[in-house]
């Protein structure tokens, strides 16, 4: 087949129509721009997730020991030097604090940091210079808290052991520093260079010993870990990297990864369907040429090659648009995000995501694209000598191999954009079924409604309501290609909408729900009622009071813990020995808190009754480190007392929550009367309060320790306001995708109306009666298309939520109604406006043009 | 040569089946000048487009240079098209999108012909187009675009032209200048036309008129024109 002059002509002949098909392509547009801008901003998370994870984890690696390091591990690890790897240690031991001039002593966690700690991320202090004088002296850094428990102030003179340190400042924040375990105690950072002299780390005396790894560019964490890990493993050292942390941080950010990703796809989609339809409004103006370049001697192939040719320019040139466009709204987005955003957002055009939305924008194109284009093979030259309508003239045999095929490569394309984009392959299946169940359902729907027309139509109805109604079934109807492509759109376009609705309402329940800014550590038994009542005398709220019993494993299933951890008996896994040896820190209920979800066994409920072992449910990832299955008994040491209890759940526990969550939780009749102290938590507003509060509390209970969360909280509020405004604005970016999608749906069959609307007036109808009528076919076809979609949408919505998310599912019942209202209003005034023509256009000029 | 042999062409119209055509056979040899006329829902169109292969037959054959167009496949007849036969319709249907010049040249360039431009400038030139080579369709007068519809039919230098009513769209003075240039054409390059129409004063201008009623040959008598009596002693 002769190429060049076939490429021309194709080129040649889309001279006019190539506004009208980049007008069809711009569906595509929208789509790629909403892809890589979605793209984009999520690959911007999660490069600035790494960044923050390494931050927090304050190294490449951190290692970890609850010993000091073995002179094996000291001797592994100093034999990396000479590749680069760099190290900074930090001891964290606990020790009495004594401050001279006031005489007060605080137990307190001191924390002797060599130079250069930590790597990645800073700790701010007060006066903003303190970390980097601290290495300079006998300096000391210390928790405000400790300052209003010591009634000291800066440049105090702090009595660590049989040592002497300066206060030169206070601590702000401490990257990663954020768990509830570790501010136990008021922090005190020191020079490592002077713990000897505090003569407090003895022998025998407990300490935490951490060291931070920063490899060079030429050595892989897991480089590293390789050619440690036996050393490490023999000596009981922790190894933890940046992928972990980030895994730990990106569970809340993922949720909405996820949510972004589903966009991506829906405006893909509607992009394509966008596509479908304004190439099928094409494909019937283009009825006449085809059959006279049929009789001119063209084969249907060299007609199909004319305008695939034509349609994949387009579509490039549409997705090199939207690419553009998604790169413009990246960049914008700070900026139409100014209000809800910290200035130093980063925001950089990623590459892939660009390159990826290019091509995936012209396969979408193209496939869809594609469906209707085949349809112009059918085109017989015999319409130059005879012009049938437009759907007769398009009509083909029954059963057409390629149209299967193409039918075949659109459902291929679906299934794997779904599998594409979600995190698991049956996920994305499950994406692809439930695309083709709404577009059956709608199917249905439509034929459903040209049925009913039929039969309900009465002779007795005016004459504009029965045209109206009669053009539904009419042959060369609408229906079907309205309806599947109007309500398809509303039906992602309000998926998105009440998907987005649920996650944020979430969200927002999140925030609400750990309105808590304090909490109180070590409150004694017998505490607990006293320091609420000094809270409440203040006038705030007290949020929570978990009471917390320490403990240690005294047995598993029999064995001693001192054996448990070579036990490999019955085939279990090995039982690692920091799991078995630390000290847990439990607490007891028998209800499931909301952050935690059970994955195997069933949560007690406080029902068992002796001579049965009360019930424990553990979390998973420990239970899995110490090689736990549902049933075993373990007996726990309780400051001496014995505790036998019996595993009967484990759960999955959300530990981004700024809420006391505990490895083992106890059923009620277990511990109730064990001794034991609580976290409370309460909500005290004001800078100011929170310090009047701390002070008070302290003075009446010196060894209660507190936290002020405050600070933490408002980063955290602030970048997960962040994320919310930027899906909200991406959300409504896709939502937009929907206009053009209906404009080409509707004015697909356009010529086929204008014919009929013309003959009316022809025979006598007034402009008034051809409008009525359109609009009563109109508003049946836009109220079927957008209810059926709106209602398949609540449905996809669920199942979005519950399998997907993880989320319990609330339908948006009056948005879903107002958006149906408004995508009934959308199509009829889009109806209407391409069908001006009608009212405009003289009776004569029709029949000429007949 | 064209032979139309016994067709016949049924439409199903509902229950019925609708004969619009009924053992029609005849044969047009090279180079001759035959109309068919007959009444509104003669059949003419029908038979034309049977003959131009654009539709395959009921029953019976076309032999068009010896071979059945009903056993070709539908690309098979296009490419024969493409290859030996011009059209001319009664609404001229040039591709609005493309100047005077490349709807011309579409023949060619379907056929991956090089010489397309020089053609085709020269084909409009012979219509007596040559300055109107790069306007679009809806920018000429309703004669010029037929003489580019001419001018398009006669491009890949075809040995069979179908005219169907090729003055209907046209008044009376611009529709004599239309048949004039088919009737030079079709004395300088001996291409054989089948004009349909149902005027009798533009029928008898051919050598051969066939008239057609309810679907069958009522009629096969030698046109008025001059040429008529020269072209019947040649047969």
């Amino acid at each position: 087949m002769p190429r060049v002059p076939l490429l021309s002509l194709a080129w040649r002949e889309s001279r006019t129509a190539r506004r009208r098909l980049l007008l069809y392509m711009s569906a595509i547009s929208l789509g790629v721009a909403a892809l890589v801008a979605i793209d984009s901003f999520a690959s911007n998370t999660q490069k600035s997730v790494r960044e923050q994870a390494r931050a927090l984890l304050g190294g490449d690696i951190s290692l970890t020991s609850r010993q000091p390091f073995t002179a094996r591990v000291t001797a592994a690890l100093d034999s990396m030097r000479v590749r680069g790897v760099t190290y900074a240690d930090v001891t964290t031991f606990g020790s009495m604090a004594l401050v001279d001039r006031t005489g007060r002593t605080r137990l307190a966690q001191v924390r002797a940091v060599s130079r250069g700690y930590p790597f990645y991320g800073q700790i701010i202090t007060a006066p903003a210079n303190a970390w980097s004088r601290l290495q300079a002296g006998r300096f000391a850094l210390v928790d405000p808290s400790l300052l209003v428990s010591l009634n000291a102030h800066v440049g105090d003179t702090l009595s660590l052991g049989n040592s002497h340190f300066t206060i030169i400042g206070t601590l702000v924040s401490v990257p990663g520093d954020v768990s509830v375990a570790s501010a136990i105690g008021p922090r005190i950072y020191i020079p490592a260079t002077f713990v000897a002299e505090t003569d407090l780390l003895q022998f025998g005396s407990r300490s935490d010993r951490e060291t931070l790894v920063k490899l060079p560019a030429s050595l892989s964490t897991g480089q590293f870990i390789g050619r440690l890990r036996p050393v490490l493993d023999s000596a009981s050292v922790r190894a933890r990297t940046v992928a972990q942390t980030e895994f730990n941080l990106t569970q809340a950010i993922d949720q909405l990864r996820d949510f972004l990703s589903v966009i991506g796809l829906v405006a893909l989609l509607l992009g394509g369907i966008g596509v479908a339809s304004g190439v099928n409004a094409f494909v019937m103006r283009k009825i006449d040429t085809v059959a006279i370049l049929r009789c001119l001697g063209a084969t249907s192939r060299q007609v199909l090659a004319i305008y695939i040719l034509q349609a994949v320019v387009m579509g490039l040139v549409g997705a090199a648009v939207g690419a553009l466009l998604g790169i413009v709204v990246q960049l914008a987005l700070p900026h139409v995000l100014a209000e809800f955003l910290p200035v130093d957002v980063q925001v950089s055009p990623d590459l892939t995501a660009i390159l990826t939305g290019l091509l995936v924008g012209v396969w979408v194109a193209l496939v869809f694209a594609l469906r209707p284009l085949v349809a112009l093979r059918n085109v017989s030259p015999l319409q130059t000598l005879r012009r049938e309508s437009d759907a007769a003239a398009l009509r083909g045999a029954r059963i057409d191999p390629l149209r299967i095929l193409v039918a075949l490569l659109v459902v291929l394309s679906v299934a794997a954009l779904g599998i594409a984009r979600a995190e698991r392959p049956l996920q994305g299946l499950g994406f692809a079924a439930g695309i083709g169940l709404a577009v059956a359902l709608l199917y249905v729907a439509a034929a459903l409604l040209s049925a009913a027309a039929r039969h309900v139509v009465r002779p007795s109805w005016p004459f504009v309501m029965r045209q109206g109604v009669a053009s539904l079934y009419r042959p060369g109807n609408q229906t079907r290609s309205v309806v599947l492509a109007l309500g398809f759109g509303v039906f992602l376009m309000s998926t998105v909408y009440q998907v987005q609705h649920n996650i944020l309402r979430t969200v927002d329940v999140k925030l609400e729900a750990s309105r808590a800014n304090v909490v109180f550590f070590d409150v004694q038994g017998d505490q607990g009622e006293p320091l609420d009542s000094i809270i409440r005398a203040e006038g705030w709220t007290v949020v929570q009071r978990t009471p917390m019993v320490p403990m240690r494993i005294a047995s598993i299933n029999g064995v001693p813990a001192s054996r448990v951890v070579g036990d490999t008996t019955a085939g279990r896994r090995r039982r690692e020995g920091w799991a078995v040896r630390r000290e847990f820190r439990s607490t007891w209920r028998d209800t499931l808190a909301a952050s935690e979800k059970v994955t195997a066994g069933r949560f007690h409920t406080g029902g068992t009754k002796p001579p049965a072992l009360p019930a424990i449910s553990v979390d998973v990832a420990v239970a899995h480190d110490l090689g736990l299955a549902v049933g075993d008994t373990i007996v726990w040491n309780v400051q001496s007392v014995l505790v036998p209890t019996r595993v009967t759940s484990f759960r999955e526990v959300n530990w981004t929550r700024f809420e006391p969550n505990f490895f083992v939780v106890f059923e009620s009749r277990a511990l109730q009367d064990a001794p034991h102290q609580y976290v409370v938590l309460a909500d005290v507003r004001g800078d100011a309060n929170v310090a009047r509060l701390q002070r008070d509390v302290v003075t009446r209970f010196p060894n209660v320790a507190s936290l002020d969360l405050t600070l933490i909280q408002q980063t955290v509020g602030r970048v997960l306001g962040k994320v919310t405004s930027a899906v909200r604005f991406l959300a409504a970016l896709s939502l937009a995708l929907a206009i053009p999608v209906l404009f080409s749906a509707v004015s697909a069959t356009r010529r086929e109306r204008l014919r009929e609307g013309v003959l009316l007036k022809v025979l006598g109808a007034t402009r008034r009666q051809v409008g009525r009528i359109m609009l009563a076919e109109y508003l049946l076809l836009g109220a079927l298309g957008s209810l059926a979609g709106v209602a398949l949408s609540v449905g996809a919505a669920w199942a979005l939520m519950h399998y997907v998310f993880d989320q319990p599912f609330s339908p948006a019942a009056a948005p879903a109604f107002l958006v149906a209202l408004a995508m009934i209003a959308i199509a009829v005034s889009i109806g209407m406006l391409t069908s001006r023509d009608v009212f405009r256009e003289t009776p004569m000029a029709a029949l000429r043009d007949a | 040569m064209l032979e139309a042999v016994r067709l016949t062409k049924e439409y199903q119209s509902g229950e019925q089946r609708l004969a619009v055509l009924r053992d029609v056979s005849f044969t047009v040899p090279d180079g001759a000048f035959v109309a068919i006329v007959g009444p509104s829902g003669s059949g003419k169109t029908t038979l034309l487009g049977l003959l131009a292969g654009l539709d395959v037959p009921t029953s019976g054959t076309v032999l068009l240079d010896g071979s059945d167009l009903s056993r070709l496949s539908e690309d098979k007849r296009a490419q024969l098209r493409g290859a030996k036969v011009g059209f001319v319709f009664q609404s001229f249907q040039l591709i609005p999108t493309l100047t005077a010049l490349e709807n011309v040249q579409v023949p060619l360039e379907l056929r991956g012909d090089d010489g397309a431009p020089a053609r085709a400038r020269d084909l409009l030139a012979r219509v007596g187009l040559a300055d109107r080579a790069h306007h679009f369709p809806n920018q000429l007068s309703g004669g010029e675009q037929q003489r580019v519809a001419i001018a398009r039919a006669f491009s890949n230098a075809p040995s069979l032209l179908f005219a169907d009513e090729p003055t209907g769209n046209l008044d009376s003075d611009t529709g004599h200048h239309i048949v004039e240039l088919l009737e030079t054409l079709n004395r300088e390059s001996g291409t054989t036309i089948v004009l349909v129409t149902h005027d009798l004063a533009l029928a008898h201008r051919a050598q051969r008129v066939i008239r057609l009623a309810d679907g069958a040959v009522v009629s096969d008598s030698p046109g008025a024109s001059p040429r008529a009596t020269s072209a019947t002693a040649r047969d």
